[in-house]
């Protein structure tokens, strides 16, 4: 009977390596090598389109800007719209709500922004920020008069406790940052366009 | 597991000695796919298909989970959110795509996979549970199918799952109520869809756990080869890794070009277009066929035109149907000659290949609509089929003289070269 | 006992299908009369678009004459509700192109009066579903004879044919043959209906929409031929239906060449491994 081979029969070529008493791998290894970490970079690159999906889609994207109706809302009071399934505050701030705002010193202040940073030129009274709060995404409460506004008289969240003066700035709590003021523009002096 | 000179697994570093003491899932993966499970020397290219078809089965299981993070399985916008995947989810319609062609590839390397089991006797005895599981992942696996095909909510998806729960009504006295308790309705609708979905959200880890049992029953007598002579020695055997794994490398890689060709050239090729309108309860389409995959069992359920025996025809064709695929399981004992390759079998051979193209056959009928020629054709043709098995297989092994065997897969690999054409490729 | 029948009960089962299926295959059936459709009914034209083949792009020019067509033509009567009017910048609408398109549009978008909750109407804006010209099904039947005109968004992958169907469906009306009237004296088109011979049963419900030459105008100077108007909105069409065609191609071109030098790599690999054993 003929032999099957030259060497042992269950003796396995090494895959990788292969590296014998120190010779260095032997040249034939490096297509073994070649193949398998070519093979590996495709699979990674289809892990790309396989996480990708997750992201937003492009109708999620799409999602275009909202126009508001101001002319309804009282002095003192606000309301909340939805703009790209989040909730938006636009609060018409009092005279004396302003004033408040104003006295703050800087200084003292966790994210120091002024009242006017905040709002448009001419439209001081309008304060319009993201419903979110910056601490974990509760919708702080504070819109209305009816609801708890805190110690600092602009909004309070009731998860864990952030405290927002009346431009919207964290004053006490947990929250690092203080509401954000979405991109939006007057188009006219009753109508807004958050977006 | 098998053979006494399978290599013994042994920890390279510290860290594998601390797994394999407190959970040794390196050394069972070693034992099942690695260098400790010996396979014979001989296989050829039709032994890659069962890798494949687990390659087919984990892009199925992945596409899918990826799928169902974007679909709505509600009637009233179900078809919508497979368009919202395919136009606005970031590569969407790569997922789709891969998903809806992956099961014809699935079925393509299973069939293949079946053929080869057919063609070299590896139902027989020892082998008999691992082919009796293996008919089990394929109803397994037509169930998950028929009822994916069903989600998107198109006009052939709807009309499927009126058709297919339309078999349970030929069943006698209790077929009607059977049918709605299926459906939880009278027809298909949301009811019908979220079960589905659940259930082809599902069926395929069950499919996943019947593999493992399906390989590990094969790992207690080892692969059968093209002679169909058992393994007698070290002689007769390689470690899978690393030569069946390389090789079953490059057949993966074949497979997933030939996939790829159809996945990103021609995606639609083997669907229907009524499947892009989307389900209508009040208008069935012209022509309705199912998948590509179901067309020889659908032939062989719309072969049946005659009341027989007192048995209406409707009932003939739901049960010839499924006794298709239910006379797999007894194959093994129709089947009572003692030689397994069809190499050494030249009677089996030829009815083989005539089954073979029985089954193309079927397989055109079932697509064309139910008009002569093509019924009767179809006749011919599942009649053909249901004598291949149950009476021209046990002829052949009572009146079928066999071609002597070699005494061993070593002396067949270095035999005259008389079999190298045979086996697909050049000897080494 | 069941020693001696087991081997039996195979070809008894097996002999009982044969017999079920022989008398089926021998069983009288009445010959099935010619229909009209069986011999005229015809194939879809030879046509060449852009997008066909493994290299197919879109022509974006194309698709915009395209558009203009379904916009001043099929739109009266199909809906396209898949596709949004923002999708329109991948055919090379600027943004305010689009926003254009969007606030001109012919049917409003469904909303809802925020001052009386009660049902109304807005402009669309280029993140709406282009809107359909009919509210729901029964009134789309109600204006066309009870014929439903089908949503055109995935049309061109819903019909046999693709594309090319369409452009000879709506270039293939025609009067009935001579040669049909004399075989089939009965063949008579309904009233409502219209010789198509492209149609499946060869009565269509929808009037010849591309009447003349020059129905619409392009602005690029393109001659605005039947053929032409009906080619360039075929072609949009098939970008409606399937609006990632282009990154299928691409992506399709750059795997398979990257899968033949991995499988070329592996099977190298492989008989490197396999060298020197006989099997």
């Amino acid at each position: 009977m003929a032999t099957l081979e030259t060497t042992d029969p269950n003796q396995r070529p090494p895959l990788i390596g292969g590296e014998e008493e120190g010779q260095g791998p032997r040249r034939r290894d490096f297509l073994n090598i070649a193949a398998v970490s070519f093979a590996g970079v495709g699979a990674a690159a289809v892990v790309i389109p396989l996480v990708n999906q997750m992201n937003p889609s492009a109708d999620v994207l799409a999602l275009a800007s909202i126009e508001v109706d101001i002319s309804k809302i009282e002095l003192g009071s606000g309301i909340k719209v939805s703009w790209r399934k989040q909730p938006v505050f636009v609060r018409n701030l009092t005279p004396k709500e302003i004033a408040d705002a104003d006295a703050v010193p800087l200084a003292s202040l966790r994210d120091p922004e002024t009242l006017e940073q905040r709002t448009k030129p001419g439209h001081k009274n309008w304060l319009i920020t993201m419903a979110v709060c910056t601490h974990l995404g509760c919708v702080p409460l504070g819109i209305t008069p009816r609801e708890n506004r805190g110690p600092y008289g602009g909004y309070f969240c009731p998860c864990h406790g952030s405290q927002y003066d009346t431009a919207a700035r964290i004053r006490g709590g947990p929250a690092p940052k203080n509401l954000v003021v979405p991109e939006y523009s007057f188009k006219s002096a009753t109508t807004v366009q958050i977006g | 597991m098998s053979f006494p000179w399978a290599e013994h697994y042994a920890p390279k570093n510290p860290f594998m000695r601390w797994m394999d003491e407190k959970l040794p899932l390196p050394r069972l993966v070693y034992n099942a796919v690695g260098a400790g499970y010996p396979v014979p020397r001989n296989l050829n290219y039709f032994w890659n298909f069962g890798v494949l078809a687990g390659a087919a089965l984990v892009i199925q299981i992945l596409t899918g989970v990826i799928l169902a993070m974007h679909y709505a399985a509600n009637g009233l916008v179900a078809f919508d959110s497979v368009e919202h995947i395919m136009r606005d989810v970031n590569s969407g319609w790569l997922i789709r795509y891969a998903h809806m062609n992956g099961a014809s590839f699935f079925f393509i390397v299973v069939y293949l996979h079946i053929f080869r089991g057919l063609y070299y006797g590896s139902y027989k005895a020892p082998r008999e549970m691992v082919w009796l599981l293996g008919v089990v992942i394929f109803l397994l696996m037509m169930a998950t199918a028929f009822m994916g095909y069903v989600l998107p909510w198109g006009q052939m998806s709807y009309w499927g799952a009126q058709v297919i729960t339309g078999f349970f009504s030929a069943i006698p006295v209790v077929g009607e109520p059977v049918r709605q308790w299926l459906l939880g309705g009278f027809a298909p609708d949301n009811a019908a869809l979220n079960r589905f979905f659940s259930l082809h959200y599902l069926l395929p880890f069950v499919i996943a756990a019947v593999i493992v049992l399906h390989i590990w029953s094969l790992h207690i007598p080892g692969s059968n080869n093209p002679t169909g002579v058992e393994v007698k020695g070290p002689q007769d055997t390689l470690p899978f890794h690393p030569y069946y794994t390389a090789k079953d490398g490059f057949g993966l890689g074949v497979f997933l070009i030939c996939y790829s060709l159809l996945l990103f050239f021609a995606p639609n090729a083997l669907g229907h277009p009524d499947n892009y309108i989307a389900a209508n309860p009040l208008s069935t389409p012209a022509h309705i066929v199912p998948e590509w995959y179901f067309w020889p069992f659908y032939a062989i359920l719309r072969a049946f035109t005659f009341d027989f025996l007192w048995v209406p025809a409707k009932l003939w064709g739901v049960v010839a149907m499924f006794s298709a695929i239910a006379l797999l399981f007894f194959l093994p004992w129709i089947d009572r000659s003692p030689i397994r390759s069809a190499r050494y079998r030249p009677m089996y051979r030829i009815a083989f290949w005539v089954l073979v193209a029985d089954v193309l056959l079927l397989g055109f009928i079932g697509k064309s609509p139910a008009v002569e020629p093509y019924v009767r054709i179809g006749q011919f043709a599942a009649a053909y089929y249901f004598a291949h098995f149950l009476i021209i297989i046990p002829l052949i092994a009572w009146a079928e003289k066999p071609l002597p065997l070699p005494n061993s897969i070593t002396e067949s690999v270095l035999g005259e070269g008389s079999d190298d054409a045979a086996l697909g490729h050049p000897a080494a | 006992m069941l020693r001696f029948f087991a081997p039996f009960i195979a070809p008894v089962v097996g002999a009982l299908f044969v017999l079920a299926l022989g008398c089926a295959f021998f069983s009288h059936r009445d010959p099935t009369a010619l229909q009209p459709a069986d011999k005229y009914h015809r194939e879809p034209n030879e046509v060449h678009y852009s997008f066909e083949g493994p290299l197919g792009r879109y022509d974006r020019q194309q698709l915009q004459r395209g558009f203009q067509v379904y916009k001043e033509v099929c739109s009266a009567c199909h809906s396209m509700r898949l596709v949004a009017f923002r999708d329109l910048e991948e055919i090379g609408f600027t943004k305010p192109e689009v926003k254009a398109i969007a606030k001109n549009w012919a049917t409003e978008t469904p909303s809802i009066n925020p001052d009386t909750g009660e049902p109304a109407t807005r402009k669309p804006i280029p993140s709406d579903f282009i809107p359909g010209p009919y509210a729901n099904e029964t009134a789309a039947r109600a204006a066309n004879n009870n014929a439903l005109p089908p949503d055109m968004s995935l049309l061109a992958k819903a019909r046999e044919g693709g594309p090319a169907y369409i452009e000879s469906l709506v270039t293939g009306y025609e009067d009935v043959p001579a040669s049909l009237k004399k075989e089939f004296p009965d063949f008579q088109v309904p009233t409502g209906l219209h010789f198509n011979p492209y149609f499946a049963n060869l009565n269509i419900a929808m009037p010849p929409p591309l009447t003349s030459d020059g129905q619409v105008t392009y602005s690029d100077g393109t001659v605005a031929t039947r053929k032409q108007m009906a080619t360039d909105v075929s072609a949009f069409l098939m970008w409606a239906a399937e609006p990632k065609l282009e990154n299928r191609h691409r992506t399709g071109i750059a795997v398979v060449l990257y899968l033949l030098i991995a499988t070329g790599l592996v099977f190298a690999a492989y008989r490197n491994i396999w060298a020197g054993k006989k099997h």
